[in-house]
C-alpha cells in the first residue's frame, strides 16, 4: 500500500530553537493513506500551512522525515516530488490562453504535443473546463481560476498528491460550495491524495475522509468528522468544532455522578481520575436540552438564538454559562425552565484531555 | 434651476441648491498657471510668428519661419532635419540599451536582506548626480590625457578620442546616459517584480519550469506597467537631453552629436534668431507631445482590447 508517511517531523523557523514554543509545528508521527481526502484544520498560526509547505517542499523541517511511498523526499525540491499544490490566490499565468495554462507542466517536461492535447482536454472537460480553452485565463472568474490551478496539478499523470491551502478564500460564497463538491467529484474520479488545509470548519468536515486538528503547532486529533463531533479527544477540539462549540463545566466527580455546584448529573460510568488534574464536564449545545417539564437542573436563561433551522439558548447554571438546544414547543420565555442532559453523551476532561470511562465493577 | 421647477424631473436630486460659486476656487490655480506656463508660451508663440533686427522692433512674418523649418532644401530645415534625425536614433539606442538592461539587473538584484538596501543605494547614486556634472565626470572621464578611461584606451592601443572622433563621442554620450539613467529603469522594475506574490514562483516551480520560462509567464506580464512607464519616461527624457552632451562634447565633432535642443540654445542664444527658434520650439514641443500621445494610446488600446475579451 502507497502512502505518505511524516516521521518525527518537527520545524522552528528558528535557527536554534530551544523552548517547545519556538517551533511552530512540534513533533509528528503520521501515516496517511494515499487516495485518502484528508484536511488540515486549526486557527491562524497553528502550524498547517507549515505542515503544508514542508509537504509541497516549500520549506525544510528542522528535523524528522517525510516519505512518499517509502521514497525519503525530504530534501527534495518541489519540482521533484510529484505533488501539486492551489494557492489561496488564484495562482494563473496571465498571457496564456486556459489551454496554455494547463498544458504548462507538462510542456516544461518535454511531453510531447499530442499527448498534451489529449490530456489537457480530458482535464478540462472534467473541470468542466472545456467551453473556455481557448479563452484568456486573466478575464476569468475566481472560481475558474482555482479549477485551472487544480488542472495545472492534475494534467501530469505522477501527481502523487494534491495540496489545497485554503483555496475557497476569494472565492463567492454561492460558488464556494459548488467547488467544493467539484473539488470531491474529482477526487472521487481520481482516487489522488487531497490535502486541504483551512480554518473552517465546515469545510473541512465536508471535504476530508479524516480531519487533522491542529492547535499551537501540535496534531490534538485525527478522525473522522463524525469521531470529530461525538468524541473530541481534546478540550480545542470540542470547542473548535461544532457552531456554538462545546459546554466545558468544572465538575467534581463522585461515582457515576459529576457535581456542578449543588447539583448532580448522572454520567452512567464511572472514571478514574488524578486528584490534582483539572476535571471538566464536556457536552454539546445539540445534547443538552431546555425543558418546561419541571424535571431536570433548574437554570437562568440569558438569550436566545434563532438560528433559523433550531434555536439555541445562553443559560447560566450554577455561575457557569452554558449553550442548550431549545426543543420546538419550549416557551423560552418562562420562568421555571430546567435543563436535561444525555447521559451518553457527556464526555468528562482531565487537563483538556477526554477521559475514557471505566468498565462498569459494580457497586 | 429650472428642473427643480419642472415637475416631470422632480425629485431628491433636483431640490439640491445648485451654485456656481465654488468655480471661483479654481482662480488661484487659472491665475498662477496662467503666468508661469501659458503666458510664457503665448510669448514664444508670438516670437514664432515674426522677425526682429534687435532694437525690440519686430515685423510679421507669418507662417514663415515654420515652413523654413519644415523645408529641408533651407539651412534651418536642413539643420532640422539632421538634429532630429541623431535625436531619434539616440532616443532609439537609450531604450534599446537601457530597457533590457534594467530589467536584468532588477531580475539579479536580491530579494531579502541586507543586500536589498546596499544596491538601491547603490543604484540611486547616480540619479542623484545634477546633470552637468554627470557631463563633467564623463567630460574628465573620457579625456586621454588626464580621464581614467580615456587614457587606459589609449594605452592599450584604441584610438578614441571623444573630441575628434564621431564614434568616439556617441559612445560617450551613450555611455554616460546608460550609467546616469539606468537605475531608473531598474529601480522601477524591481518596484514590478517585488509585487509579484510567491505563490507564483511555487506555483512555476511545482509546473517545472524553467528560469525562461518564469521570466516570460511570470515576471515579464507583471512588468508591463512598469515597462511601459520606464520607456515613456526614458523617451521623453533622452529625446529632451541636452545638458551633459553640450557639457561633454557641445554638439561635436562638427555638428555630430548637435540634438535639437543644442542647435535651438545656439539659435536662440547665439545667432539671437528669437523668430526661428519660437518656430523650432514649439515643433520640438509638438513631437515629443504627439509620440507621448501616439505611445500612450496604443497602450491603452491594447489595454482596452484586453479588457473586451474578458467580458
Amino acid at each position: 500500500m502507497t502512502t505518505l508517511r511524516l516521521e518525527k517531523l518537527a520545524h522552528s523557523y528558528k535557527a536554534k530553537p530551544a523552548a517547545p514554543q519556538d517551533f511552530a509545528l512540534k513533533e509528528i508521527n503520521q501515516v496517511w493513506q494515499t487516495g485518502g481526502a484528508y484536511a488540515l484544520l486549526g486557527p491562524s498560526g497553528c502550524g498547517k500551512t507549515t505542515l503544508l509547505n514542508i509537504l509541497s517542499g516549500l520549506v525544510t523541517p528542522s528535523q524528522g522525515r517525510v516519505y512518499f511511498n517509502d521514497r525519503d523526499v525530504t530534501d527534495l525540491p518541489t519540482e521533484q516530488r510529484n505533488i501539486a499544490q492551489v494557492f489561496q490566490f488564484p495562482v494563473i499565468y496571465d498571457t496564456m490562453t486556459v489551454r496554455e495554462n494547463l498544458a504548462f507542466p507538462l510542456k516544461n517536461r518535454g511531453i510531447d504535443t499530442a499527448k498534451i492535447k489529449t490530456r489537457v482536454d480530458e482535464i478540462a472537460s472534467l473541470l468542466d473546463l472545456t467551453r473556455d480553452l481557448d479563452r484568456r485565463a486573466k478575464g476569468l472568474t475566481a472560481d475558474a481560476k482555482q479549477k485551472i490551478s487544480l488542472g495545472r496539478g492534475l494534467v501530469r499523470a505522477d501527481v502523487a498528491a494534491v495540496l489545497f491551502d485554503e483555496p475557497l478564500t476569494v472565492i463567492d460564497p454561492q460558488l464556494k460550495w459548488e467547488l467544493r463538491s467539484k473539488l470531491k467529484e474529482i477526487h472521487r474520479k481520481l482516487a489522488v491524495t487531497m490535502i486541504y488545509v483551512t480554518h473552517d470548519q465546515t469545510e473541512a468536515l465536508t471535504f476530508a475522509d479524516k480531519v487533522v486538528v491542529m492547535s499551537e503547532g501540535e496534531v490534538v486529533q485525527i478522525g473522522t468528522p463524525e469521531e470529530l463531533f461525538e468524541r473530541p479527544a481534546h478540550r480545542f477540539v470540542g470547542h473548535f468544532i461544532g457552531s456554538p462549540g462545546m459546554n466545558f463545566l468544572p465538575c467534581v466527580l463522585e461515582g457515576t455522578k459529576a457535581h456542578i455546584g449543588q447539583f448532580a448529573i448522572e454520567l452512567g460510568a464511572a472514571y478514574s481520575t488524578d486528584a490534582k488534574a483539572k476535571i471538566e464536564l464536556g457536552v454539546r449545545p445539540d445534547f443538552v436540552t431546555l425543558s418546561s417539564a419541571g424535571q431536570g437542573i433548574p437554570v437562568q436563561v440569558d438569550r436566545v438564538d434563532d438560528l433559523g433551522r433550531n434555536r439555541i439558548a445562553h443559560v447560566r447554571l450554577s455561575g457557569h454559562r452554558i449553550a442548550v438546544s431549545v426543543p420546538s414547543g419550549v416557551d423560552a420565555g418562562r420562568s421555571d425552565l430546567t435543563i436535561v442532559f444525555e447521559p451518553s453523551r457527556i464526555g468528562i476532561f482531565a487537563n483538556d484531555k477526554r477521559l475514557e470511562p471505566q468498565a462498569w465493577r459494580g457497586a | 434651476m429650472t428642473s427643480a421647477l419642472n415637475p416631470k424631473l422632480g425629485g431628491v436630486l433636483d431640490m439640491k441648491p445648485y451654485n456656481n460659486r465654488a468655480w471661483f476656487m479654481v482662480l488661484p490655480v487659472f491665475l498662477i498657471v496662467a503666468f508661469s506656463a501659458v503666458l510664457p508660451l503665448m510669448t514664444v508663440v508670438n516670437y514664432s510668428v515674426q522677425d526682429t533686427f534687435g532694437n525690440n522692433e519686430f515685423f510679421w512674418n507669418g507662417i514663415g519661419w515654420f515652413k523654413e523649418l519644415l523645408d529641408p532644401n533651407s539651412e534651418l530645415g536642413g539643420r532640422f532635419i539632421d538634429a532630429m534625425g541623431r535625436n531619434f536614433i539616440f532616443s532609439f539606442l537609450i531604450l534599446a540599451i537601457e530597457i533590457p538592461l534594467g530589467i536584468a539587473v532588477a531580475l539579479s538584484m536580491p530579494r531579502q536582506g541586507i543586500g536589498v538596501s546596499i544596491s538601491l543605494v547603490l543604484l540611486a547614486l547616480p540619479l542623484l548626480i545634477p546633470w552637468n556634472v554627470v557631463g563633467t565626470i564623463w567630460q574628465v572621464f573620457g579625456r586621454s590625457d588626464i580621464g581614467l578611461m580615456g587614457w587606459a584606451l589609449t594605452e592599450i592601443g584604441v584610438d578614441y578620442n571623444y573630441v575628434s572622433g564621431v564614434i568616439a563621442a556617441w559612445i560617450t554620450i551613450i555611455m554616460m546616459d546608460v550609467w546616469h539613467w539606468t537605475s531608473l529603469v531598474v529601480l522601477l522594475c524591481y518596484a514590478g517584480l517585488r509585487a509579484i506574490p510567491d505563490a507564483y514562483y511555487q506555483a512555476a516551480r511545482i509546473d517545472g519550469a524553467s528560469r525562461w520560462a518564469i521570466f516570460r509567464a511570470i515576471q515579464l506580464p507583471k512588468m508591463n506597467r512598469v515597462l511601459i512607464i520606464a520607456v515613456l519616461l526614458r523617451f521623453m527624457d533622452s529625446f529632451m537631453i541636452y545638458t551633459e552632451p553640450f557639457v561633454v562634447t557641445g554638439g561635436g565633432p562638427g555638428n555630430a552629436t548637435t540634438f535639437i535642443s543644442i542647435d535651438l540654445v545656439k539659435i536662440a542664444l547665439g545667432q539671437f534668431d528669437l523668430g526661428k527658434a519660437a518656430a523650432l520650439s514649439l515643433v520640438y514641443n509638438l513631437i515629443i507631445l504627439t509620440v507621448c500621445w501616439v505611445f500612450y494610446t496604443i497602450m491603452t488600446h491594447f489595454e482596452n482590447a484586453e479588457r473586451r475579451a474578458q467580458t
